[in-house]
C-alpha cells in the first residue's frame, strides 16, 4: 500500500518537474511575434505608427557577437515590430564574415555593420584610406554592397574603432597619449585582445605592421573579459572598443591610445540588407531603421552598452528602454 | 537551397583536409594560417594542458576517493559531486577565474581540473568499495596493516574501475581544453573559435583534429589499463 502510494507521489512530482521545465522554456523563448494593432499610415517624426500592409513582410535581423552589436539588434527589431512587420531575430552570429555570409544566404534579412569594418574586411580597402567623413565612408559602403546585389542605409550619430587601452595609471607611468608613444616600450609590455586579433589588419597585424611595433607577448581571451585582464594587472594593454561603457563609466581608471597612424578606422553604424527585401517591404523599412537611430550618440551607445555590461540588465529591454525614452514606442 | 547536399559536404571535408597539410592565406587577408605547423603546435598545447589538469585532478580526486572507499565513508558525497560536477559550466567557471586569479594556464588548468575531479572522485571510490570483502577480510586476517591492504588488495582489483575514471575525466578535459584560447592558452580550439579568420573548413579541420586527439589519449590509457591491470582480473573479466 504504501509502496504504491510513494510511487504516484513520485510520478506527480516528475509531472509537475516536466510541467514546470517547458514552463521555464516556453517564457525563455527569444523569437517575436507580430504586433497586432491595425492602426493609420505612416510614422509621424517621432512616433512609429504600426502599418498593416507591412504585416506580410518577414524580416530577420541578425547582429554579430558582442554587447554593442545585439543592443542593436533589438533597437531595429523591436522598431520594426513596432512598424507593423513579422520579425525574427538571430542575433549573436559571430563576426563580420560570418554575418555577411548569413545575409548573402538569406538566413538574416539584414544586420548592423560598421562602415570600417565593411570597407576593410568585405571590399579590401586598406584602414588607412577609410573616409574619416561618415557620410563618404557610408556612400562608399553602400556603393559596394550593391554591386553583390545588397545595400545600405544611413550612418548612426556614433562611430565605433577599435583601440588599444591601458590604465590610467600605467599610461602616465609610461607617458602614453598616442599609440606610436609604444614604440621602444612595447616589448616590455604585454597585450591581451580575442582570438582573432592576431590575424586582423585592424588589430595585431596592424600594430605589428604600420606601427612597427613587437609586444612582449599577446595573450588572447574572450572579448568580454576585456577590462578585467586590465584590472587584474595581467594585462598592460587591452584591446578595446571606443563606445565601451567602461570608458565613460570609469574615465578616471582607463584610458584609449590615439590611433595616429589609422589603423583603427572608426565606423559608423549602417544596416546591410538585400536589395529584394527592400524593394518588398515598402519605404517603412528604411525609414523606421533611420529612425530610430538618430538618437544614437556617442553619449547614448555608450549608457546603452553600460546597462547591459555593468548594470547587467538584457539587451531586449535595454532597447525597449531606449525606444521607450526617445519616444519612438509607448 | 542545397540540392548538392551530399557532394558539397564532401567538399569542405576536402577543404579541410587541404587546411591541415597546406598553409592557406586567412579569410582576413594578409596572414598565412592552418598547415602542419600551426596544427601540430596548437595540438601538442592542447595535449599539455591535458596533462596538467589530469595531473592535478588525479593529486586531488585519486587519493581521496581512495581513501573514502577503503572506509566505506562518505559515498553520497562522492557519488553527487560525480554527478553535480558535470554540469558544471566551463565558460563561467573560466570567467570567474579571470576576474579572481587571472588568465593563462594556471587558472585554466584549475578550471579543467575541476571537470576531471568528479569521475575520478567517484570511480574511485566505487572501485575500492566494490573490491571482494573476502579478499578484503583475507589479507587482514594474514596480518597486513591497512596501508598494505590498501596497496597489495583494494589498489590492484580497482585498477580497471579507476581507469575508467580516469579515461572519462581525460576526454572531458580534452574536449573542453577547445575554449582555451578564451583563456590565454591557444590550442585547436582556435581554429574553431575564429571561425572568422579560419573559415568553415578551419573550423571543421579543428573539430577533426581534436576528435583524432580524444581517439589517440583514449587508445593510449585503453593500453595503460590493459598493462596495469593484474592477469587474474584480465582473465576474469575476459
Amino acid at each position: 500500500m504504501s509502496t504504491d502510494r510513494s510511487r504516484w507521489r513520485a510520478l506527480l512530482v516528475l509531472l509537475a518537474a516536466l510541467v514546470l521545465s517547458v514552463g521555464v522554456i516556453a517564457c525563455g523563448d527569444d523569437d517575436d511575434d507580430e504586433t497586432g494593432a491595425a492602426d493609420t499610415a505612416a510614422e509621424a517624426g517621432g512616433q512609429i505608427q504600426s502599418n498593416p500592409e507591412n504585416g506580410d513582410v518577414t524580416i530577420t535581423v541578425g547582429s554579430k557577437n558582442f554587447t554593442e552589436q545585439i543592443v542593436l539588434g533589438e533597437i531595429y527589431a523591436q522598431a520594426l515590430e513596432a512598424a507593423g512587420y513579422r520579425v525574427n531575430k538571430k542575433l549573436n552570429l559571430g563576426s563580420e564574415l560570418i554575418a555577411l555570409k548569413a545575409l548573402n544566404q538569406g538566413e538574416i534579412t539584414g544586420y548592423p555593420e560598421y562602415v570600417s569594418t565593411a570597407l576593410t574586411s568585405f571590399f579590401d580597402v586598406p584602414p588607412e584610406q577609410v573616409p574619416g567623413d561618415p557620410q563618404r565612408g557610408a556612400d562608399q559602403a553602400k556603393a559596394d554592397f550593391e554591386k553583390q546585389g545588397l545595400t545600405s542605409f544611413a550612418p548612426t550619430p556614433f562611430a565605433s574603432a577599435n583601440a588599444v587601452g591601458t590604465l590610467k595609471s600605467t599610461a602616465d607611468e609610461l607617458g602614453l597619449t598616442k599609440v606610436s608613444d609604444l614604440e621602444g616600450e612595447s616589448q616590455n609590455l604585454t597585450l591581451f585582445g580575442s582570438p582573432e586579433c592576431r590575424q586582423r589588419v585592424d588589430c595585431l597585424v596592424g600594430l605589428e605592421g604600420p606601427y612597427g611595433l613587437e609586444f612582449k607577448k599577446f595573450t588572447p581571451v574572450d572579448i568580454e573579459l576585456r577590462y578585467t585582464v586590465l584590472d587584474k594587472g595581467q594585462a598592460d594593454l587591452s584591446i578595446l572598443f571606443t563606445t565601451d561603457a567602461q570608458l565613460a563609466a570609469e574615465a578616471d581608471k582607463y584610458v584609449i591610445l590615439e590611433d595616429d597612424k589609422g589603423v583603427f578606422p572608426a565606423g559608423n553604424v549602417v544596416f546591410v540588407t538585400d536589395q529584394a527585401t527592400v524593394n518588398e517591404a515598402g519605404p517603412d523599412y528604411q525609414e523606421t531603421i533611420e529612425l530610430v537611430q538618430e538618437g544614437l550618440t556617442e553619449e547614448v551607445m555608450q549608457e546603452l552598452d553600460a546597462r547591459v555590461d555593468i548594470d547587467r540588465q538584457t539587451p531586449a529591454e535595454t532597447a525597449t528602454q531606449y525606444l521607450q525614452e526617445e519616444g519612438y514606442i509607448e | 537551397m542545397t540540392p548538392e547536399l551530399p557532394l558539397s559536404v564532401l567538399g569542405l571535408f576536402g577543404e579541410a583536409f587541404e587546411f591541415i597539410f597546406n598553409e592557406q592565406e586567412a579569410q582576413t587577408g594578409t596572414v598565412m594560417v592552418g598547415g602542419p605547423e600551426q596544427v601540430l603546435e596548437l595540438a601538442w598545447e592542447q595535449l599539455k594542458i591535458t596533462a596538467y589538469a589530469l595531473a592535478l585532478s588525479l593529486v586531488v580526486a585519486l587519493p581521496v576517493g581512495v581513501w573514502l572507499g577503503h572506509l566505506g565513508k562518505g559515498e553520497m558525497a562522492a557519488v553527487s559531486i560525480g554527478n553535480a560536477g558535470r554540469a558544471v559550466p566551463e565558460l563561467a567557471l573560466i570567467a570567474f577565474m579571470a576576474a579572481v586569479i587571472g588568465v593563462g594556464v594556471v587558472p585554466l588548468t584549475i578550471a579543467l581540473a575541476v571537470l576531471g575531479i568528479p569521475p575520478i572522485l567517484t570511480n574511485s571510490f566505487v572501485a575500492v568499495r566494490q573490491v571482494d570483502r573476502g579478499a578484503v577480510d583475507a589479507a587482514r586476517g594474514m596480518g597486513m596493516s591497512e596501508g598494505d591492504v590498501i596497496r597489495r588488495v583494494e589498489l590492484p582489483l580497482a585498477v580497471p574501475l579507476i581507469m575508467g575514471g580516469v579515461r572519462t575525466a581525460t576526454i572531458n578535459i580534452v574536449a573542453t581544453a577547445t575554449i582555451a584560447p578564451l583563456a590565454g592558452v591557444l590550442t585547436l580550439g582556435d581554429f574553431i573559435l575564429s571561425r572568422n579568420v579560419y573559415g568553415d573548413e578551419g573550423v571543421l579541420a579543428g573539430a577533426i583534429c581534436i576528435a583524432l586527439l580524444a581517439l589517440a589519449l583514449e587508445l593510449a590509457l585503453a593500453g595503460l589499463q590493459r598493462l596495469m591491470t593484474s592477469p587474474g582480473l584480465r582473465l576474469q573479466r575476459a
